[in-house]
């Protein structure tokens, strides 16, 4: 009779494996969503080899496995930000204002997609979207109505804005200064992550040249003038929703960045200027495990490279500091109350991974936008986590866990092996260029989607346990009043300014992008003289060119 | 028309949107539906996807709306179908539609509308009824 296992080698000899034989078990094989097989059992044996010191260290220290600051969320909370925005300018106002009463911290703006593309809301191509996925901001006006009786030096404020990235931080210094806030006190963070929109969000303007070169002068102006403030958002997340697995999700994302960091040290900057400011966005996907070993294996990973391939030597640098958001794609139109749970577990995942601020997604939104009553019940489930479940009590608990060890290192090494990959490709923008990334995100998503179908993976409420009766919930509209009211106010705008100085900022720019001085300045000059987000873009359009989509498929 | 001509279709985004792993993900499996499938790529105006239908003589049209604008951004192209005598097509819209528009969208001349979960197997059945109906119909007609 097999008493007591000695080895892991004994147990699955003479315990597991008798046990399978039996009954069997639940499927053919076990794995994450990146692919990872897991195994029935992790033990010490797993971590043959493995170092604390050196694999883990301690929080606020070098490799930072287990977190960027010494107290974690024992001295603060991370921010409570949820990304918000529709229609114009008053109403969104209305909508922060109401979020930061229910005990928000930090504020997150939606723009629509005109503001995004560079588009005013009276141009007949915005027509059909002025105000639909995010707030309309056509000119310094509406940026002055958004933040209305909201004091800038008090909030930070993220803002997910990437081809018109400049002119809307423009704006927001020029909000900043009416207020009496000098640009040194503003925090928070623009997008301004352009390679991701072309391989999956799709709001790019410029070709990847000229495009770059604004964000290095982005950088450049921003640790002149705004020390406080993240110039870039270097973002997996659109990525990982577009259908790319975890792994791919952190890989491709450091690929970018190491694009970014590239081009601004390429440009003559000091890496430890603007490295400290650099943020990252990434998803909290379902998997709890595999999520948490994500984040771990992330901030070991960026660490590594900032400070061996780059030689950064302000340990500031070396930190990966991140914004996360629960997985919009997860979220079912059936049974939209599921959705909660859903988002629960991720914002757990995110909040074991160590994120700095974290959106959590409301119920509803695979059937609109967000309500009021969805988006409190979104904030309120943080809320719960940070104060009922004490999973915020002491730093990095799921460390030492023999599985989650095993898996950050597994994870570690995968996105280690598609950085290589790339970098043997020419780096991020060659690797973008020829489809590669595409492609690996299009076939990932179309294997998630066959084992949906074939019911191998399951969507509870979609493809089993589904009902007949559909829950129906009211659904955020788009007041139509609120889309005329602004292209009405555009319009007005135009007639009111000093249009002699909007002609004279504008020339300004051109001489300016023409050449290769620092662009900000005079975007800055062009937006406090009221020159719209398109009169804005129709210079930068001329000069720069447009880029156009190589359909992968 | 031959039994042997297989189904051809368009997915096509419309609006400024660019978010198409959705309408990726049904173009590939249409195709491995065994149907020829043209993908229009993001921010098409009604002119283009109009053009590329007439181009590409297809059959079915798969509009992909995420951003809330569908009842805008359907009728001018319906409207341009109809001036190209194009509105035997079947019109398809798949996205973040609420049911409640549902009914909107058919008034306009939508087939059907096909919300998130759907399984591409079922719009492929979808189409190769519809297009088969209309095909029996219009023999039906000239015979």
């Amino acid at each position: 009779m097999h008493d007591q296992s000695h080895t892991a080698a004994d147990w699955y000899e003479n315990r597991y494996r008798p046990a399978k034989a039996r009954t069997g078990e639940r499927q053919e094989r076990f794995e994450t969503l990146s692919g990872i097989e897991i195994k029935p059992l992790y033990t010490p044996e797993d971590l043959a080899g493995w170092d604390y010191r050196t694999r883990l260290g301690y929080p606020g220290e070098y490799p930072f496995t287990r977190g960027i600051q010494p107290t974690m969320y024992r001295g603060r909370l991370w921010t409570m930000r949820q990304y918000a925005g529709y229609a114009d300018a008053e109403e969104s106002n209305r909508r922060y204002k109401f979020l930061l009463e229910q005990g928000q911290t930090g504020l997150s703006v939606a723009f629509d997609l005109p503001t995004q593309i560079g588009y005013d809301s009276d141009d007949p191509i915005a027509q059909a979207e002025v105000g639909k996925v995010g707030v309309a901001i056509d000119s310094l006006e509406d940026m002055e109505r958004l933040f209305d009786g909201i004091p800038l030096d008090k909030v930070s404020t993220s803002m997910t804005i990437n081809a018109t990235a400049p002119i809307l931080l423009a704006m927001y210094i020029a909000v900043g200064k009416k207020q009496g806030v000098d640009p040194k006190e503003l925090s928070g963070t623009i997008q301004n992550d352009i390679l991701k929109e072309y391989i999956a969000r799709g709001t790019y303007i410029f070709p990847p040249g000229p495009s770059l070169r604004l964000i290095v002068d982005v950088f450049k102006y921003c640790a002149d003038h705004l020390p406080k403030w993240n110039p870039i958002s270097i973002s997996g997340y659109h990525m990982r929703e577009a259908g790319a697995t975890a792994v791919q999700e952190v890989a491709f994302t450091f690929a970018n960045a190491i694009a970014y960091v590239s081009a601004a040290v390429n440009a003559g900057l000091d890496v430890d200027r603007f490295a400290p400011r650099l943020s990252f966005f990434f998803v909290a996907q379902s998997n709890l495990f595999e999520e948490v070993a994500k984040f771990r294996a992330a901030r070991r990973l960026w660490a590594d490279i900032m400070r061996n391939r780059f030689g950064a030597r302000d340990p500031r640098s070396w930190v990966l500091r991140f914004h996360t958001q629960t997985a919009g794609v997860s979220l079912t139109a059936q049974q939209p109350l599921n959705n909660v749970v859903r988002t629960t577990v991720q914002a757990l995942a995110a909040i074991l991974g160590g994120t700095q601020s974290l959106h959590t997604n409301a119920y509803d939104e695979a059937l609109g936008l967000p309500t009021e009553a969805s988006a409190q019940l979104a904030l309120r489930t943080q809320q719960v986590l940070a104060y009922e479940t004490g999973v915020a009590d002491t730093i990095d608990p799921l460390a030492g866990s023999y599985y989650v060890e095993w898996l950050t290192d597994q994870l570690e090494c995968r996105i280690r092996d598609y950085i290589r990959t790339i970098d043997e490709m020419g780096g991020a923008l060659a690797a973008i260029e020829s489809g590669f990334i595409q492609r690996e995100i299009q076939e990932s998503a179309w294997r998630f989607q066959q084992q949906v179908e074939s019911g191998e993976r399951i969507i509870v409420g979609v493809n089993k346990f589904t009902t007949a009766d559909e829950l129906q919930v009211p659904i955020q509209r788009v007041d139509r009043a609120a889309q005329l009211r602004q292209v009405e106010r555009v319009r007005d705008l135009r007639r009111r300014r000093d249009n002699r100085k909007v002609e004279a900022a504008l020339a300004r720019l051109e001489e300016v992008a023409r050449g290769d001085e620092n662009t900000m300045p005079a975007i800055l000059e062009c937006v406090e003289a009221y020159a719209t987000i398109g009169e804005v873009c129709r210079v930068l359009r001329k000069v720069f060119g447009e880029y156009r989509e190589r359909v992968v498929f | 028309m031959t039994a042997e001509r297989k189904i051809r279709v368009l997915i096509a985004k419309p609006g400024l949107d660019g978010h198409d792993r959705g309408a990726k993900v049904i173009a590939r499996g249409l195709r491995d539906a065994g149907m020829e499938v043209i993908y229009t790529g993001i921010r098409q105006t009604p002119e283009m996807i109009v053009n590329a239908a007439l181009q590409e003589d297809v059959d079915v049209i798969g509009l992909s709306i995420l951003s809330g604008a569908h009842l805008e951004l359907v009728p001018p192209i319906m409207a341009l179908l109809r001036e190209k005598g194009l509105d035997d097509l079947i019109v398809l819209v798949g996205g973040i539609i609420p049911n409640e528009d549902k009914p909107a969208l058919k008034a306009m001349g939508v087939a059907e509308v096909f919300g998130p979960g759907t399984p591409v197997s079922e719009i492929a059945s979808y189409i190769k009824r519809a297009v088969e109906e209309k095909y029996s119909a219009a023999s039906g007609q000239r015979g």
